[in-house]
């Protein structure tokens, strides 16, 4: 049993009960394949820094699940057979990783991290 | 004699700007994984254009940089970060 973080784009033009849906189908996928402790983040709509498929903007979605490795290519397959989906990223979380994304659930993690680390960057720049 | 000897002499070495020693961030601070769904943090290992700035600059250890440009070409592939930012302006 590994963790993984699958994170998929999805693309804006679906109604909301389409992308319901789809998630959801997702997800007891997922269920269904042996993979336990199955978490959603969902970004909702977000601009893209380039655009794919003609598209400038889409709607992320983040699935947090620990899952035997022969899974992955199953639901790669599946992504890649929906053709809403723009682009997806799954990788596997080593144990940094998963201590990093258990604190991030509890939102330990997040902007008080950047704050830190302003200055550094200053002084590099004046010397 | 003095309009010969016009250049200013000094007995120690003038220092020319403090430099500060560069260190890496991630072992200073703890840091132990690097998130590729947070693009404002990475921006900061970037430059104008979006390529990966070089270990001299950063001044990050070989260990983190890896972990850094693996983040960065996570969040490019995710469309959180561009590859290629002149293409806009």
């Amino acid at each position: 049993m590994n963790r993984y973080e699958s994170t998929i784009i999805i693309t804006p033009v679906l109604s909301d009960e389409d992308l319901k849906n789809r998630l959801k189908s997702f997800r007891d996928f997922l269920e269904k394949n042996g993979a336990t402790n199955v978490t959603d983040e969902h970004w909702g709509l977000k601009k893209l820094a380039y655009p794919i498929e003609k598209k400038r903007t889409g709607v992320y979605h983040i699935f947090d699940f620990e899952a035997p490795g022969d899974v992955i290519e199953k639901l790669e397959l599946q992504y890649k057979r929906d053709e809403s989906i723009l682009r997806f990223l799954t990788i596997s979380l080593d144990k940094y990783g998963v201590e990093y994304a258990d604190k991030r659930k509890k939102g330990q993690v997040g902007k008080s991290k950047v704050k830190k680390d302003n200055k550094p960057k200053e002084e590099v720049i004046n010397g | 004699m003095a309009s010969q000897n016009q250049q200013i002499r000094y007995l120690t070495a003038v220092k020319l700007g403090n430099k500060n020693k560069k260190y890496c961030r991630f072992k200073k601070m703890g840091i132990k994984f690097i998130d590729y769904k947070d693009p404002e943090f990475l921006l900061r290992f970037v430059n104008e254009q979006g390529k990966i700035l070089p270990r001299r600059i950063t001044g990050n250890s070989l260990k983190y940089q890896r972990k850094v440009s693996t983040a960065i070409k996570r969040a490019r592939q995710l469309a959180l970060m561009p590859y290629v930012t002149d293409l806009y302006k």
